[in-house]
Formats: C-alpha cells, sequence, structure tokens
C-alpha cells in the first residue's frame, strides 16, 4: 500500500509540475508580456520602451528560469537600474540587503494582481470561500438527488420506473449548465412568465445566502452532474442486483426492501464514489460558468476575469488552486476505491 | 399587420421547415422498408428511444443542409425598429420580397432569431462531427498501439493522456483560443511556394493533430494489402496524394491550387477542440484493446504470422466497433457543448457567427427581460445533444442485444 501511495505521489508531483508550467508557458508568451508592458507604461511607447519595461522587470530571461523563480527553487532576479537594486522579491523601498533571495509559490509568495490591485494570494482565499459554499450547497443537492434515481432505478431493470428515470438522467446530461441556467432564469426569475419566485443574480449570496438568491445556481450546477452519477449508481445497482448473494436472499425470503438496503447498497456503491470524486473537475467547469452567468464573484468569476484581462500573476495562483483540486480528488478516487473495493485492494 | 399568435408562429416555422420534413419522411419510409437489410442500423428502428433519439439528430441534420431554404431573412441583417422584438412581430414597413414577420423576434441587435438559429445548426454542425472525428481517428492511431504493445510506449502516452485531461477545460480554452496565441512564434518560408507558415502555438498543433489521419488511412491500406504490392502502391499512393494535398491545404494553408484552407480563428477552435477530446477517446480505445488482445483470433492472427498493424487494425479494431460508436454519438454532443462553451465565454469563431454558444452569450444580457434570443438557442442545443445521447443509448442497446 505505501509503496502504491508513493508511486501515485511522485506521478502526481511529476504531474502538477508539467501542467503549472505549460500554464506558466501559455500566460507568458511575448505577446501577453507586451500586452502588460502597453498596459503599465503606456499604450503608445515604442518598441525599444517595451524591451526596457520587460528588461526591467525581469521579463526577458528564458522562461524555463522564471518558471523556477516563480516556484521558489531559482533565486529571484536584481537589476541594477540607476544605482538602486531592484528585484523580485525586493518589496518598494526595502533595502536589497535584507531581502529573502528565494521568493516563489513554495514561499507563500502568489504575487500581486494587476486588476484587482491586491495579492493573489488573498484573493484567491476569500474566492475560494465563497465558491466553497456554492461547492458545498451543490453536493448536498446533488449527491443524494443522483444517488436515489440511480437506486430506484437500478433495483427493478427495464421497469416502467427505470425507463422513466433513466431518461430523465440522459435529459440531464444533455443540458449544460449555460442551458439550464438561462431556462431557470427565464421561468423562475424574469418578467416573461411573471413567476419571479428566485432571483435572476447571486450577486447579493456574497453576503448573506439565502434560498431566494442561492436555489438556481446551485441547481443549474448540481443538473448537470446528477444524470450522470444516476447513470453510474444505476448501472453498478444492475450489476449488484443480478449476483448470486442477492439471489440467495430472495430464495431465504427476505423481504426486497430489506434486500436492496442491507445487502445491494453497500456494494452498489463503490462505483459512484469515485465517479462523485472525479466530478470535482467537471464541477469546476460548471463553477465558472454560473458564476459568470449569475455573477456570483467567487473562484469561477475570478478566473474569467484574469483571462479576460490578462492579469498573469493572478491567473497562474488560479491555474495551481484549479489542478491541484484535479490532482487531489483524482488521488483520493483512486485510494478510496482501492481501500473500499476488498477485490482490488492493493497490497 | 397584426402580431402572430403562438399557433401562427408555430404552424409558420413548420411550413419553413418543409424541407426538412419531407427529407425526414423520405428516411424513414427508406429505412423502415429495408431495415433489415441495413445491420446495426436498421435495428435502431426496433428501439423507440433510439428511433426517438435518430429522429431528432436527422432533424437538426437536414436543418442544417437545407439552411439556405429555411431562413427568412438574413441572419446578419439588422432591420429598423426590430430591436428586441418580441416574437411573431411584424417587420416594420416591409418592402416586397421580405418576409413580414420576426418569427421568433428579435435580438438586441435587430437580427431575426428564427433565422440566426437555424444558421447556427449549420455552423455548429459543420464543426462538432469534424471535430470528434479527428478526436477519434488521434485516439485510435495511438490508443491501438498503446494497448497493444504496453511498456515504456503504454506509460508515456498514458502520462500525457493524463496530463490533458487533468486540465481544467475552461483554464485551456482561455489559454488556447486568444487572438494573442496565432501571434507566437516564427514566420518560416515554405519551400515550393511563396507563402509562409508562422510557428504559432495552435499551428503547430494543428500541423500534429492533421497528419494522423493520413497516417491512420496508410497504415490502415498498406497493413491490408502488404501482400499484394501491387495494389498497395495504388492504394496507398492514391491515399498519400490526397492526405498529404489536404493536410497542406488545412495545416499550412499552402495548397497550391486553394481547394483546402481553413480561416485561423475556426483553426484555433477546432484545434483545441480535437486536443481536449482525443484523451478521452485514447483511454476507451486502450481499455478496449488490452481486453481484446487476449482473445482467440488475436492468438490465431499471431500464429498465422500477422503483423502487429494488420492485427490491431482488422482484427482488433473492427470487433471494438459496438462501443467506439457508442461513444462517437455521445461524443458529438459532448463536443457540441464544448463549442457552446467557448461561445458562451465569447471565445468562438467570430463574434458575429451565429452558433448557439454565441447566440447565447450575446442574449443573456437581457435576460430577465428579454429572454427569447437566448432561450431560442439554448432549446436549440439542448434537443440536438437530447437526441444525440439517445441515439447513443438506443445503439448500445440495440448492439447488446446479439
Amino acid at each position: 500500500m505505501l509503496r502504491f501511495l508513493l508511486r501515485r505521489l511522485a506521478t502526481m508531483l511529476l504531474t502538477a509540475l508539467c501542467l503549472t508550467f505549460v500554464v506558466f508557458y501559455l500566460t507568458n508568451l511575448p505577446p501577453n508580456l507586451e500586452k502588460i508592458a502597453k498596459s503599465e507604461a503606456g499604450t503608445r511607447i515604442s518598441d525599444a520602451d517595451v524591451e526596457s519595461w520587460l528588461h526591467k522587470h525581469g521579463y526577458d530571461q528564458p522562461v524555463l528560469l522564471r518558471y523556477g523563480e516563480w516556484l521558489g527553487v531559482v533565486p529571484g532576479w536584481t537589476r541594477e537600474i540607476d544605482g538602486a537594486t531592484t528585484g523580485r522579491c525586493i518589496a518598494r523601498g526595502q533595502d536589497a540587503a535584507s531581502a529573502p533571495s528565494f521568493c516563489g509559490v513554495m514561499q507563500g509568495e502568489w504575487g500581486f494582481s494587476n486588476v484587482f490591485k491586491e495579492p493573489v494570494s488573498k484573493i484567491v482565499a476569500t474566492r475560494l470561500g465563497l465558491t466553497g459554499w456554492l461547492m458545498l450547497c451543490v453536493m448536498l443537492v446533488m449527491v443524494p438527488m443522483s444517488l436515489l434515481i440511480g437506486i430506484l432505478a437500478g433495483m427493478r431493470e427495464g421497469s416502467r420506473t427505470d425507463r422513466v428515470l433513466s431518461t430523465m438522467s440522459i435529459a440531464t446530461t444533455a443540458t449544460p449548465e449555460y442551458v439550464s441556467g438561462v431556462l431557470f432564469i427565464t421561468i423562475f426569475a424574469s418578467s416573461v412568465t411573471g413567476l419571479k419566485w428566485f432571483k435572476g443574480t447571486a450577486t447579493s449570496a456574497m453576503d448573506d445566502i439565502t434560498f431566494q438568491n442561492f436555489f438556481l445556481p446551485v441547481m443549474t450546477i448540481a443538473l448537470y452532474g446528477v444524470g450522470y452519477i444516476a447513470r453510474m449508481t444505476r448501472a453498478s445497482m444492475t450489476e449488484v442486483m443480478t449476483a448470486q448473494y442477492i439471489r440467495t436472499a430472495r430464495l431465504k425470503g427476505v423481504r426486497f426492501r430489506d434486500v436492496v438496503l442491507r445487502h445491494a447498497l453497500r456494494n452498489a456503491l463503490i462505483a459512484p464514489f469515485t465517479v462523485i470524486m472525479l466530478q470535482f473537475p467537471w464541477l469546476l467547469n460548471g463553477v465558472v460558468i454560473v458564476e459568470t452567468l449569475f455573477n456570483y464573484k467567487g473562484f469561477g468569476w475570478t478566473l474569467v476575469q484574469a483571462a479576460g484581462n490578462n492579469d498573469i500573476e493572478l491567473l497562474l495562483g488560479c491555474s495551481v488552486v484549479a489542478v491541484v483540486v484535479v490532482l487531489v480528488t483524482q488521488l483520493i478516487s483512486d485510494l478510496g476505491y482501492a481501500w473500499l473495493n476488498p477485490r482490488i485492494r492493493v497490497r | 399587420m397584426p402580431e402572430l399568435g403562438w399557433t401562427q408562429i408555430f404552424t409558420a416555422m413548420a411550413w419553413q421547415f418543409l424541407p426538412v420534413w419531407l427529407g425526414m419522411l423520405a428516411t424513414f419510409a427508406v429505412s423502415v422498408a429495408f431495415k433489415r437489410r441495413l445491420g446495426l442500423y436498421g435495428k435502431l428502428y426496433d428501439s423507440p428511444v433510439g428511433m426517438i433519439g435518430f429522429g431528432m439528430v436527422l432533424f437538426w441534420v437536414l436543418t442544417a443542409i437545407f439552411a439556405g431554404q429555411i431562413i427568412t431573412h438574413d441572419p446578419l441583417t439588422q432591420l429598423s425598429g426590430m430591436k428586441n422584438a418580441l416574437p411573431g412581430l411584424p417587420v416594420r414597413d416591409a418592402k416586397d420580397g421580405i418576409y413580414p414577420y420576426y418569427l421568433l423576434g428579435g435580438d438586441h441587435l435587430a437580427r431575426d432569431v428564427f433565422s440566426r438559429v437555424v444558421m447556427g445548426a449549420r455552423s455548429v454542425l459543420s464543426i462538432a462531427p469534424a471535430a470528434t472525428t479527428f478526436a477519434f481517428i488521434m485516439g485510435i492511431t495511438l490508443g491501438l498501439p498503446a494497448g497493444y504493445f504496453g511498456g515504456r510506449l503504454d506509460t508515456a502516452l498514458s502520462f500525457l493522456a493524463n496530463l490533458v485531461l487533468a486540465f481544467p477545460v475552461i483554464l485551456l480554452f482561455y489559454l488556447l483560443v486568444t487572438p494573442e496565441i496565432q501571434q507566437t512564434g516564427t514566420e518560416i518560408p515554405l519551400p515550393f511556394t511563396d507563402a509562409t507558415w508562422r510557428s504559432s502555438i495552435p499551428n503547430v498543433l494543428a500541423a500534429v493533430l492533421f497528419i494522423f489521419p493520413v497516417i491512420f488511412v496508410t497504415v490502415l491500406l498498406n497493413s491490408r494489402f502488404f501482400t499484394n504490392p501491387r495494389q498497395r502502391n495504388l492504394y496507398v499512393g492514391a491515399t498519400l496524394v490526397i492526405g498529404l494535398w489536404a493536410y497542406a491545404g488545412l495545416a499550412f494553408n499552402a495548397d497550391p491550387l486553394g481547394v483546402w484552407s481553413m480561416d485561423p480563428n475556426l483553426l484555433n477552435v477546432f484545434v483545441s477542440v480535437v486536443f481536449v477530446n482525443a484523451p478521452t477517446v485514447f483511454r476507451i480505445v486502450r481499455g478496449i484493446v488490452m481486453d481484446i488482445k487476449s482473445r482467440d483470433y488475436v492468438a490465431a492472427g499471431q500464429t498465422r504470422g500477422e503483423g502487429p498493424w494488420y492485427i490491431m487494425l482488422w482484427e482488433i479494431l473492427p470487433n471494438a466497433r459496438g462501443p467506439l460508436i457508442v461513444d462517437f454519438c455521445l461524443r458529438i454532443g459532448y463536443t457540441t457543448i464544448l463549442l457552446g462553451t467557448l461561445g458562451f465565454f465569447g471565445l468562438g469563431v467570430s463574434p458575429e457567427s451565429p452558433d448557439w454558444g454565441s447566440t447565447i452569450n450575446a442574449g443573456r444580457k437581457l435576460l430577465s427581460s428579454f429572454p427569447h434570443p437566448a432561450v431560442v438557442p439554448a432549446l436549440a442545443l439542448m434537443s440536438l445533444v437530447l437526441g444525440l445521447n439517445l441515439l447513443a443509448d438506443g445503439l448500445r442497446e440495440e448492439s447488446l442485444k446479439d
């Protein structure tokens, strides 16, 4: 088990390094840097000015070296300009001698956002908190609902209940968040139908979450995931229901309800566990869409702002968080599956 | 002129869709008549779910084909006084030859929503199936050897696939589908022509992705007709000539005859969608191959002395077709959703393009007062993807019956 865990961790670390490097490379492409120089130093500066600005701010080094600096494994750059020493790790007005030589993500220095004019770590922390509430509500709605649908459908394969619920699950997987969100707002929040049961934006939910302003965004994200998890649960449930020990229990005269609850359920829930964990990356997708649509200024909204406004440091910070979330949930799903399922329990 | 009621609107729309109804009627009549001779496709007509799904897909495919006859107005023309017009509103001081109504209303730029949705079907259905096909060919070409040979090759390719899969899709789109990315790289003069090629990231990716169909078909034919050199030379030669001609046009924009070419924005979108889809296909193919390669007919082929590529492409691949066809249908739907996501974030082919994602994005700002410009394409996208999913479900059910 320990060797398996170590190997998984090593692969994970390598993947994280590769992914963050790809993001670093793609955000630091020459045209993007040029755009930053122009937005910081004035749009009408000449090419030579752009060059000198990039040199002054350490953007003209090789990309691998800068990635190392950003990560915090290579000492930050320093420049001697007009007698004063500036550098990556030297704050404005700070003495060059007292500044640390390493300052990267590993040292907790996530950089400074050009658009929000705040440290990236602070922005990411607050925004993640907001998104955390959204995710929590989505999980609380999505997981029980999808497991219930899946179990009810898979309990008696081919029955009318099964057909109706399966078709419903297919329909929800065909409804991406930007479609269901638009439909929900139109039906429940617009002046056209006149229902106005809920609010069409979730901006007010950032301070105070109420049923009225949070129900639609949560349902929008949950709906797309429900169908998928329900189908997986159904498949696993139908497989379990045809197993020998279920037939034995039935022939012994155990009531159908007890067979489902006591014998089938536990084994049928192993596969959906993996699927639910692997849903996190997909939820991230949904979060970005829904936060944009409902104007809820959480992590997804921040990512879109950072990407749209060429805010390199913030975008990098967001990507690190996103990549870490994806990899950690993959690891938990692998370990949990290995731990739950006695047949493939790793030695 | 009076406004149209909902019944009149639907009647008028049904009339506009006449070529589609005729096409569907003909297809269904012919297919039901010959369904015993049509294999898996014929069996689809035994499953109600699959038939409904196929009907919905066929509706949009025919709509895309006959879009030019169905539309009532030009999808880009703005008519005065029709800004945010409600469904069924008559066109103000209509001249002769102009359709007198906006059947599903007007959008925020006073364009006809109905015509834009119909044209959107054409733009979505010309990208999604093609992108899915490319993703499949790439996934199959790499997944077959990874599953069959295993070892280092498998480890390396699987690591790369997992790398792409661990990437949040939206982040990847934001990084790959920006106008700036086309300015990266350096200009390289191409031999034999006076054109130049820019080694920007999408162009490099396109150069890698688009070579896979050529490799695939070449290896496919070469392994089959290896024993008959004359036939082999003819087929492989023809493939290489046509394939490399198209490749030069699509990937390098250097087709001497000017038949094959691709708009840079479209190329950008196309490449990123293929790039996101290919790793999943790779994983599916690899899994199926690892399962099938222990079968007796594979061992028989190996004992006969067949080459590995013959066994992979002509023994294993045909036997893996069931799950692959089902996944192909599902994946077209998924690709449609991805394209919609791109449009929703304003990263689509062009801001004016009538594709459904961009239209939803444009319409969502006025959602609470004028929802119709966003709701109509949303329903269209949903029905197409639902049709594809139901079709896949029907195909799965029917293929399991054997």
